[in-house]
């Protein structure tokens, strides 16, 4: 991927995260974290589960509201602008959700139409095309008739990015898209993403604990833990990271900074002795 | 999912059914007929004791039901309950001394003002007083009375 | 010590309770102003009118005629005994009309419908297509909830309608065809008791609220579920009670207004 980083003269920045933070009840799940998604590139936001990396996009999406520091997107802040504006901001934002999330109503073919005629008075003819030109891109034009619940997992993503995409957005957000797929799935996802960042000029940002195949696909990555940003840099610099952490999560190593044992007392207190 | 034309169909009947049920309600069970507060023009009548009337009772001559009691108050200064009831438009001849009695249909049933016209030629208008009324029959009253006369009865022999 | 706790206990109950009632009262409010965009779409209530009320038909047509047809009986026996079987009809029909009809639809309503559209506002949210609906800039509250709302809340008073109609030619068809009252006692006397405003329109006010009611309980179960399996079928749970509760205190208190003068 280093033909992708040659060019770094002027960094467009689109989304811009300063000081985010963000608490569930007592338990803080995002406590201060500055990112910079550039335009037009691959970036992965990367990090153990449960460290709040759905939660971010959820707040890049203006879903929920971080307790302090702001988030913009294509120089607006998506916290303070007011409905109508943030609904013109999400129509040119893509999420692609962990589950797909297909309205288990429709078929393929009006899932993907379904933003198109929510929010253009656009022909049926027109629709039709343009619906069958997304499909054909995820390579499922020929599934078009059939039901949600018809598809594989694999398929039911396809059918879920050919929707995110349907309104041509300017980046995409991918949730976990790896997660549970088979090998060849996952390659065609990753074609996928590549493809269209490289052919639409989509900004796309995923969240992912795959180190492999997001290394081989991402432009930037941002290794987070605890709510915080702990490196950040291309997929070969951190390879060679001095922290002890990105080490051991980018080479899958079971003990490390991050421990094999939930904190517990001692062991044999547990066992044979009340402390 | 099922085609359009089917559901379109569906909720057609589902829409016919709901109004006809309605329609059977206003026209069959209830008497639309019948005018409500508003329509028709009242009259009102005193009464020593109006027994167990009440509102919505009905107001029937010669057996015919032409009205209902609209409202019942009491007259502080009288002493007296007034009555007030609509009557039917169409029932526009009533006589000046028509009589109003409270009578129970059967021995046990509801309780309902009949009226009795008299041989005036003038007609109650629209407001008018009933002015000749006599009172409900008290059942205990009546059995009261009766235990008294058999008792004098019995002390002169 | 143990009153204390009950006390707390119920404190803490009755703090919860108030929260959810002011949570459920602000999304009625938006689930309101989504209605007008509903009216220009009327497409959009086509499916929800369908599941809502032409699914409902059948129960609700089945219920009505056996209740009549008890209700014909059971009036009937009694009545008898004392040479009033002509009154048989306006028994049948005003308690019909003003309780039975407006009462058991919504409960029946809330079970066979009201159940569904909390599971299906609930599963929706559990898949996260409440979610991504908001992310493609679609408001799920006016594309999803206010639509079966509507649904509801049109489908609940016709279905109440029907209910006693049918339980009226229920009554009919034992009083006089079984049993042998007189068929013109029957309406004549019916028609004498039961009046169009105080009766008739009295009970469509009561199945009117009852819907709402019912409706709102139901969606807003779905749409405050917990997004697991465990918490949709919770709230599934909680919308047939909590609207049987509704109901039948709303009940109480309609009729205490209503009918409490006469």
């Amino acid at each position: 991927m280093d033909n992708n980083t040659k060019n770094t003269g002027q960094v467009d920045t689109l989304v811009q995260m300063r000081g985010l933070r963000f608490a569930y009840g007592s338990r803080v799940i995002i406590d201060g974290m500055d990112i910079d998604i550039p335009r037009g590139k691959v970036t992965t936001i990367m990090g153990p589960s449960g460290t709040g990396k759905t939660t971010l996009l959820r707040l890049i999406g203006g879903q929920w509201r971080p307790q302090a520091g702001s988030v913009h997107v294509d120089g607006q802040n998506v916290h303070t602008v007011n409905r109508r504006e943030l609904y013109r901001l999400r129509k040119r934002m893509g999420m692609l959700f962990q589950s797909g999330a297909l309205f288990t109503h429709l078929s393929v073919f009006e899932n993907v139409a379904f933003p198109l005629r929510e929010h253009t008075r656009l022909p049926e003819q027109v629709i039709h095309h343009l619906v069958l030109m997304k499909l054909q891109a995820v390579g499922l034009r020929g599934a078009r008739d059939l039901m949600p619940t018809e598809l594989s997992g694999g398929m039911a993503r396809r059918v879920a990015l050919a929707r995110a995409i349907a309104l041509d957005p300017m980046m995409i957000m991918y949730d976990e898209p790896f997660t549970g797929q088979d090998p060849i799935t996952v390659g065609v996802i990753m074609q996928l993403i590549r493809l269209l960042n490289d052919s639409l000029g989509i900004t796309s940002i995923i969240v992912s604990h795959d180190v492999q195949e997001v290394s081989a696909i991402s432009d930037k990555i941002y290794m987070i833990s605890q709510g915080k940003v702990v490196g950040h840099g291309t997929p070969h610099d951190l390879g060679r990271s001095p922290s002890d952490w990105v080490r051991q999560f980018m080479n899958g190593l079971p003990d490390g900074p991050v421990p094999f044992q939930y904190p517990a007392p001692g062991y044999l207190d547990d066992l044979f002795g009340i402390a | 999912m099922m085609n359009v034309r089917a559901m379109e169909i569906g909720v057609g009947i589902f829409v016919a059914a709901g109004l006809a049920a309605l329609l059977m309600l206003a026209m069959r069970v209830s008497n639309v007929s019948d005018f409500s507060e508003g329509q028709g023009y009242t009259l009102t009548a005193r009464f020593d004791n109006i027994g167990g009337l009440k509102v919505r009772s009905p107001v029937r001559i010669g057996g015919v039901r032409i009205g209902r009691v609209t409202a019942i108050s009491y007259d502080e200064r009288a002493y007296q309950a007034v009555v007030t009831m609509a009557i039917q438009n169409k029932y526009d001849r009533l006589p000046t001394d028509t009589h109003a009695s409270i009578y129970t249909a059967g021995l046990l049933g509801e309780q309902y003002i009949g009226l009795e016209p008299g041989g005036a030629e003038k007609y109650l208008a629209n407001g008018g007083e009933i002015k000749q009324t006599q009172s409900a029959l008290v059942l205990e009253q009546l059995i009261g009375q009766f235990l008294f006369s058999k008792a004098s009865e019995g002390a002169k022999k | 010590m143990i009153v204390v706790d009950w006390l707390q206990r119920l404190g803490r109950n009755a703090l919860f309770f108030l929260q959810r009632l002011g949570r459920a009262t602000v999304f009625l409010l938006q689930v309101l102003a989504g209605i007008p965009t509903i009216i220009m779409q009327p497409r959009l209530l086509l499916w929800e009118l369908y599941s809502v009320g032409v699914l409902s038909l059948a129960i609700i047509g089945i219920s009505g005629l056996a209740v009549g047809m008890v209700l014909g009986l059971q009036m009937y026996t009694t009545l008898v005994d004392f040479g009033a079987a002509q009154s048989l009809g306006p028994v049948v029909a005003l308690s019909l009309v003003r309780e039975l009809g407006p009462v058991l639809t919504a409960l029946l309503y809330s079970g066979r419908a009201g159940s569904a559209l909390t599971a299906e506002i609930g599963l929706m949210k559990a898949t996260d297509q409440l979610s991504v609906m908001e992310m493609m800039a679609v408001d799920p509250l006016c594309r999803v909830v206010a639509p079966r709302f509507l649904a509801g809340v049109v489908s609940v008073p016709l279905l109440a309608a029907i209910f006693s109609a049918v339980g009226i030619l229920g009554a009919y068809f034992v009083g006089v065809g079984l049993l042998g009252v007189d068929a013109g006692a029957f309406w004549s006397q019916m028609q004498a008791k039961v009046d169009l405003h105080a009766d008739v329109y009295n009970g469509l006010i009561k199945s009117a609220v009852f819907g709402l009611v019912a409706t709102w309980i139901a969606v807003f179960e779905g749409y405050d579920a917990v997004p697991t399996t465990e918490g949709v079928s919770r709230a599934t749970t909680r919308t047939v009670v909590h609207t049987a509760f509704a109901i039948l205190g709303l009940d109480f208190v309609l009729t205490a207004l209503m009918f409490g003068g006469i």
